[in-house]
């Protein structure tokens, strides 16, 4: 065959047009900066209340949030949704290990378990209102009791897949409970631990808005509320911008504490494929 | 041999039903020895009572009907929508990581917060109900699909770039099959979110279905039928936890994480 009729191989495009100092901030911003921009294009060409311009949705955002009612509504919103999580985390795993170490325990009560976990958790908003008042207590009830599950579920699931091996070792050297309990059953199931902490926090995101909704007075979800009543466009908007900053705020979070918990995970996983 | 193999399958249903048997039992002594406040906290069986009544209630079946059609309408435009977007993405390079940083930013976006403007711009209906369930879902399978078809085999892509194979067979054939098995966790998770979405629409907006049925349970102060609809939930939830499942290990026969490992 000649070289001519060979086909040409493309080779892959030089990578160096975008300097390399450009080239992340370009690749972050680019696109939030067009939509960002063309929102504003066709608030200008054809203007309708309903979708503000973003700049006004920044004037609304800056007007709602960025003065006392910081205080009064947000930060009390997060401080309930941080102990919310909180508590579902220590109940959550302290069970988890409880029930995932015993065996006939774990079987009596798994399948009672999976059910709780399948009840959609706003179901549970009106109930705990009823039951408790609409208070701080029924807030940070609500939000534990519906990111409790994955992670109990899932601390359960972890602990029961310890490695037999290790167990056994510990069990030969008659390591102490409680050390047994830190250096190989939470190590070991921390990953499925994790895997379950990532899955409640979007529920307990979603569950602390919906219980400042049931006959509230403050918070963020209260303020959802006032705007939606108002027909407040702007501010309906800088809501949805506040929550998804919270939103990335919790999964930044998140990933941080990711990274302090599994670094063994990590260093293992590496060490495998090295 | 055999009954010991019998019993030894037979010991966590048991177990698993005298668990459950046993919730009642307590839920009904808390509340008939007044533990809890037996006004608000009505005991197991009237809930179950409850519960039996409303299975004779025709406007209790059409209220489980609305929420299962609400549920399966914003899944199915989920799932395609997160096929088709995922799919166009997670094949280009360029656009997975221009999309990156605006895809972090939205899909921590908590739906609840898209009410509002969910309900003003179509009004208190199954559309704005079904504008969150779509936005909550659409991330999940979005982001499975996006890591679905990124795990293609490189040698697997090279050959078939090397053979000439199109990019209509390279997708059914290479990119559809590595992406499936992220797409049905994706699915698997999106059911989940998607009926927790559904009811909230319902709670919250006034949607029919379940939700709205318990609101109106609620301001009558039929509390046994609150708690009944809250199991009713539970049941349904549970029910297409199942079907998922079932689903997914019948699409997934094939792969190797069903198929145990025979080979590698």
């Amino acid at each position: 065959m000649s070289v001519s009729e060979t086909r040409r191989i493309r080779l892959p495009r030089p990578a160096h047009r975008i300097p390399s100092w450009l080239r992340l901030p370009l690749e972050w911003f680019a696109l939030p900066i067009l939509i960002v921009l063309a929102w504003s294009l066709i608030s200008i060409v054809a203007p309708n209340p309903r979708f503000p311009a973003p700049a006004m949705i920044g004037d609304a955002f800056v007007e709602n949030w960025i003065n006392e009612t910081f205080l009064t509504d947000v930060l009390p919103s997060l401080g309930r949704l941080g102990l919310g999580i909180l508590l579902a985390i220590v109940l959550g795993i302290g069970v988890g290990v409880l029930v995932g170490s015993i065996k006939w325990l774990r079987e009596l009560l798994e399948p009672a378990f999976e059910f709780f976990r399948a009840v959609p958790p706003p179901m549970i908003v009106p109930v705990l209102v009823m039951v408790l008042g609409a208070d701080d207590t029924m807030k940070v009830v609500v939000i534990a009791a519906g990111a409790m599950w994955p992670i109990l579920l899932n601390t359960i699931e972890g602990v029961r897949a310890v490695d037999q091996v290790q167990r056994e070792t510990a069990r030969a050297f008659q390591l102490q409970r409680w050390h047994r309990l830190c250096f190989i059953t939470l190590p070991s199931a921390s990953p499925q631990i994790m895997a379950g902490v990532r899955q409640s926090l979007s529920v307990a995101l979603i569950l602390m808005v919906i219980s400042e909704m049931f006959l509230a007075s403050s918070g963020l979800g209260y303020r959802i509320e006032v705007f939606k009543q108002n027909y407040a466009y702007a501010p309906m908007w800088s809501i949805i911008l506040l929550l998804g900053l919270v939103g990335v705020l919790l999964a930044v979070l998140f990933q941080i504490a990711e990274r302090i918990v599994l670094t063994w995970y990590r260093g293992l996983k590496e060490a495998e494929r090295a | 041999m055999r009954g010991t193999s019998t019993a030894r399958r037979l010991r966590p249903v048991l177990l698993g039903v005298t668990g459950v048997l046993a919730f009642l039992v307590i839920w009904e002594l808390a509340t008939r020895l007044g533990w809890v406040n037996a006004r608000y906290v009505p005991p197991a069986s009237e809930t179950l009572a409850a519960l039996g009544a409303f299975l004779l209630d025709r406007h209790f079946w059409r209220m489980v009907g609305d929420t299962m059609v609400t549920w399966a309408i914003g899944m199915s435009i989920a799932t395609i929508a997160g096929i088709v977007l995922g799919t166009v993405i997670g094949l280009s390079p360029f656009l997975r990581s221009a999309t990156r940083t605006t895809i972090e930013f939205l899909r921590p976006i908590p739906s609840v917060a898209i009410i509002p403007v969910a309900v003003v711009l179509l009004g208190p209906d199954r559309d704005a109900s079904l504008v969150i369930v779509v936005f909550a879902t659409f991330w999940q399978v979005l982001i499975q699909v996006l890591y679905g078809v990124a795990d293609v085999d490189p040698v697997a892509r090279d050959t078939q770039r090397s053979f000439g194979i199109g990019a209509f067979h390279r997708f059914f054939h290479l990119v559809f099959p590595t992406a499936l098995p992220y797409l049905m966790t994706g699915i698997r998770l999106g059911a989940t979110v998607a009926m927790i979405l559904t009811v909230t629409g319902e709670l919250l907006i006034g949607a029919a279905g379940i939700g709205r049925l318990l609101m109106e349970r609620s301001t009558v102060g039929d509390y046994a039928g609150v708690y009944a609809i809250v199991v009713t939930a539970g049941l349904l939830a549970l029910g297409i936890n199942l079907v998922v499942r079932v689903v997914e290990r019948r699409v997934l026969a094939w792969h190797q994480s069903v198929r145990g490992e025979v080979l590698v």
